[in-house]
């Protein structure tokens, strides 16, 4: 019969929509404003009588919870909107001090019966939740030179113990190593035993100036390797620092060959994020030089504090990647300190140095990777460079009392804030190489709520005024056009749900966009069946032609679109990658509906009975 | 064949060629001369906005900040008078929107709120710009090479041809009339692409299935016929496009109101285009019925379907 779907296309229809209903339905479900507690040490459990003191304390406060509830990551308290949630997290991080992370967070409100189906709502972008977004680079120079100093004490030993003598083994500032010798057999010989060892060598002999030299560079995939695991360590780092931070829901990504993006959500102090996620601070643990040392052994560094100097041994006893674990404290003056737990070899190594140092001092250095910005003109062009240096200052110089091993303190800091940032560096681990920020955004939460707003009212109004129009210009037809457009929207939620794609402002508009041009499929069908009743066609075979006639052009025309979206989705970066996802899927579930989803309404109302007339 | 009226489009086309070549100076001219105004995205820099309960001075703003030792601070306001946004340079520092909100707070009785604090680096913005343009390209190119395969190479010439008018004339609006070109302008501009691609298809497509069965006519007769049975259609789908890209620009805020306007634009341009330029681009390439035949079928069965 024309015109007619057979059953199992009908109720496979409706099962897709039935499915997609069901995945789009947590998005009516807004999240609660949370608080999220969870402890910094293993010690510092969340549990039930915790969390009933702080909802008495909140209560005192007069600021109402909504509920309270323990997680897998600790403890969640629940508020009715963000104001009376950043009231809580003051009151509630007052009163906990820093054994607990207080994070601001978004509780889900789903059905339990759905999250178990794995239905839950579309995440919000920055742009309408608030919070800040880096985009961080990684110095792959120094990455590199780096291990090239690695390198060159290395080959040292290797040519010592091979009683090769050399004259000098240079780290160039081109990125390459020069080996100094005074005879061309002991230079060949040393080529030999480096290629032997060393397969990510390129090894060039040169006579010049009376002296023998090798040059060494690194093969390009040795210096990739080196950069991939710079920004790999960079990530490992990145990702415990935000943690330390408690944000909820983070991002920490790779970009690109040396960028690495950080997002951040609904985080309100951006300055201080800022500041603990791009320190690039390390320890160097160093014996204050003996007053008859050799000067090549010995480097004189200013303290950080005080305005004065010290002279300390070149050698470094440990660094902060020994650290296991710091924590802030006052010691017995109330003074602030950081107590230090070393790994074995850390301790080992402290261990013996100190052994034979009691009654010296031992010093520590805080190391600090900083660049300046310079602006200068060239060729009539505003240039800013940057350059890179490193800041070694001394935070502590203290007389060594007994032979120190796993567990010991620094004191002699500024202040609790010094102390406690100090304490979280060491936690989290020293970056492999520096990190410079290129790019920052921070949205303010009142200006996130602002978009959603905007945002949600010209998604409705553009709805409503093309749901009027199709209903005027169509009439019956349109009724089901628009019965399709509605259930496109229901599917483009879904699809964007299962995806966990983020939902920024132009993904707001490309729904917006998908919208006015998902009509376009049924305008193409239903004009093509008006041609054809108007070239003289009987109804039920001028619904089938124009269906089946529209169908290629309809193909070609959304392909060509998706090609668009793909490109856009590939070049561009957060927000625009957003709308890229929206106006893909927008284009796929708009096929489903126009074509299947259309057909089978159109189908239901006329099918397989005579007619001598459309409403169209 | 059909009793729809046929309008002649085409006896239109040296006109309307003329008027798509003035628009192409003008855009062109005016990219060469005046560029593109673009924004934070691609030149770096920092962007700040701060919401205030009263509208302020903006003078007085001005003068606060340049006492304060930021000069190169250009203040606006953004959408509404109490909101008020503040450029400056690359040079930056972490605490720069705490630092600028600072020095407004002072001697001021109401309470501001930090409401955006923006900052790219040179660096990024100079290699968004650059990708950005090779996006457009890629897109041009696939779509020429996918239309090539679909069509033919004529058709894809056309249509690639009236893709390049619109991305220029609406890369003119923008640089006319100096607006913001940020990166949500850019993602209008491939959206615009698609949109008018879409169009362009739909009316080749017509084209080719009228080529095929009108034998006896002549090219632009097919055209003008094609044109008026898709006229309906085009119509329908800008007009509601363009509804909801009027809701979207009144409605939907600052934020986005580039990005409205540049598609609003780009389907006026995008319909007219797939109109005239699409079309007028296939009549001077000279297109003729041998060029979508297609050969292996044999003679019988296309004589059937004659009308």
């Amino acid at each position: 019969m024309l015109n007619k779907y057979p059953l199992w296309k009908n109720a496979l229809i409706v099962l897709v929509l039935l499915v997609c209903g069901l995945y789009a339905a947590p998005n009516l479900f807004p999240d609660d404003y949370a608080v999220q507690l969870s402890g910094t040490r293993e010690s510092n459990v969340v549990n039930q009588p915790l969390l009933d003191q702080m909802t008495e304390v909140l209560q005192q406060a007069n600021i109402s919870v909504k509920g309270e509830e323990l997680t897998e990551q600790g403890g969640l308290i629940r508020f009715k909107d963000s104001r009376t949630q950043l009231e809580a997290k003051e009151v509630i991080s007052r009163t906990l001090g820093d054994k607990y992370i207080v994070a601001l967070n978004l509780a889900p409100t789903t059905p339990e019966w759905l999250r178990s189906i794995g239905a839950g709502p579309m995440k919000l972008g920055l742009d309408l939740r608030g919070g800040v977004h880096f985009l961080l680079e990684v110095d792959m120079v120094s990455a590199v030179a780096q291990r090239l100093d690695v390198y060159v004490s290395e080959i040292k030993t290797k040519l010592r113990t091979e009683k090769l003598r050399y004259r000098s083994v240079e780290h160039r500032e081109d990125g390459s190593l020069e080996l100094k010798f005074s005879a061309a057999d002991v230079r060949d010989r040393a080529a030999t035993l480096l290629r032997k060892d060393y397969s990510e060598f390129l090894i060039n002999t040169e006579d010049r100036d009376d002296a023998f030299y090798l040059s060494i560079t690194l093969v390009e995939s040795k210096v990739r390797e080196i950069e991939d695991y710079a920004i790999k360590q960079n990530l490992t780092t990145l990702r415990n620092r935000v943690n330390e931070l408690g944000v909820a829901e983070p991002l920490v990504q790779r970009q690109g060959r040396n960028r690495i993006v950080v997002q951040l959500p609904g985080i309100q102090d951006a300055a201080a994020a800022k500041r603990i996620i791009g320190k690039t601070a390390n320890l160097e643990f160093r014996l204050e030089a003996k007053t008859d040392a050799p000067r090549v052994t010995t480097e004189t560094y200013e303290f950080r504090n005080e305005n004065r100097e010290a002279t300390l041994e070149k050698d470094v006893i440990i660094t902060g990647s020994s650290v296991s674990n710091a924590q802030s404290s006052f010691d017995e003056n109330g003074q602030p300190q950081v107590n230090i737990t070393l790994d074995a070899k850390g301790g080992q190594l402290m261990n013996r140095t100190t052994r034979n140092a009691i009654k010296r001092r031992m010093a520590v250095l805080f190391v600090e990777h900083k660049s300046r910005t310079l602006s200068e003109t060239v060729d009539g062009e505003q240039v800013t460079k940057r350059i890179p240096y490193v800041e070694k200052k001394i935070i502590s110089l203290a007389t060594i009392q007994s032979v120190l091993g796993n567990q010991f303190r620094i004191t002699g800091l500024d202040s609790a804030t010094e102390s406690s940032e100090l304490a979280l560096l060491l936690r989290a681990g020293a970056l492999a190489a520096p990190i410079y920020f290129v790019e920052e955004r921070t949205v303010g939460p009142s200006l996130g709520e602002q978009n959603i707003e905007l945002g949600m009212m010209s998604v409705q109004i553009g709805f409503a005024l093309v749901l009027l129009f199709m209903l005027a210009y169509y009439r019956v037809f349109g009724l089901l056009a628009n019965i399709a457009l509605t259930l496109n929207l229901v599917m483009l939620l879904a699809v964007m749900s299962i995806l966990s794609a983020t939902l920024t402002l132009p993904g707001i508009a490309g729904i917006v966009l998908t919208v006015g041009m998902a009509v376009d499929a049924n305008v193409l069908i239903f004009s093509r069946i008006r041609e054809e009743l108007k070239n003289g066609m009987p109804p039920q075979s001028a619904i089938n032609a124009g269906f089946d006639r529209a169908f290629s052009t309809i193909f070609d025309a959304n392909i060509t679109t998706l090609l668009a979206a793909v490109i856009l989705f590939a070049m561009g970066s957060g927000p625009v990658k957003g709308f890229a996802i929206t106006l893909s899927v927008g284009i796929l579930t708009s096929m489903f509906t126009a074509i299947m989803v259309t057909r089978m309404l159109v189908n239901l109302t006329y099918g397989g009975r005579t007619l001598k007339k459309l409403s169209i | 064949m059909t009793t729809e009226k046929i309008y002649n489009f085409m006896g239109l086309r040296k006109i309307a060629a003329a008027f798509s070549i003035t628009l192409l100076l003008i855009s062109v001219g005016s990219l060469a001369v005046n560029g593109l105004k673009f924004g934070l995205d691609f030149t770096g820099g920092s962007l700040i906005e701060v919401g205030y309960q009263q509208e302020p001075d903006l003078n007085g703003i001005r003068d606060k900040l340049k006492n304060a030792g930021y000069e190169d601070a250009i203040v606006q306001t953004f959408g509404s008078p109490v909101d008020i946004l503040i450029r400056m340079g690359v040079a930056h520092d972490p605490k720069l929107g705490d630092m600028v909100l600072q020095t407004l707070q002072s001697g001021e009785t109401q309470e501001l709120t930090l409401r955006r604090n923006e900052y790219v680096g040179a660096q990024v913005g100079e290699e968004l710009r650059e990708q950005g343009g090779l996006g457009m390209l890629l897109a041009l190119f696939m779509v020429m090479v996918y239309v090539a395969f679909r069509f033919q190479l004529k058709f894809s010439i056309g249509a690639v041809t009236a893709l390049a008018h619109d991305v220029l004339i609406v890369l003119g609006f923008f640089s006319v009339l100096q607006l913001d070109f940020d990166l949500t302008v850019l993602a209008a501009i491939l959206a615009v692409i698609g949109y008018s691609l879409n169009d362009t298809i739909v009316v080749s497509d017509r084209i080719r299935e009228n080529f095929r069965r009108m034998r006896k006519s002549e090219p632009i007769e097919i055209m003008n016929v094609s044109l008026s049975q898709t006229l309906g259609r085009t119509l329908v789908t800008s007009l509601t496009t363009l509804l909801v890209l009027v809701a979207l620009a009144v409605f939907g805020g600052e934020m986005i109101f580039g990005f409205a306007v540049a598609l609003l634009v780009g389907v006026f341009i995008g319909t007219y285009s797939s109109i005239y330029v699409a079309a007028n681009i296939l009549i001077m390439l000279g297109i003729c019925k041998e060029d979508l035949i297609p050969p292996e079928k044999p003679d019988g069965d296309e004589i059937d379907e004659m009308p």
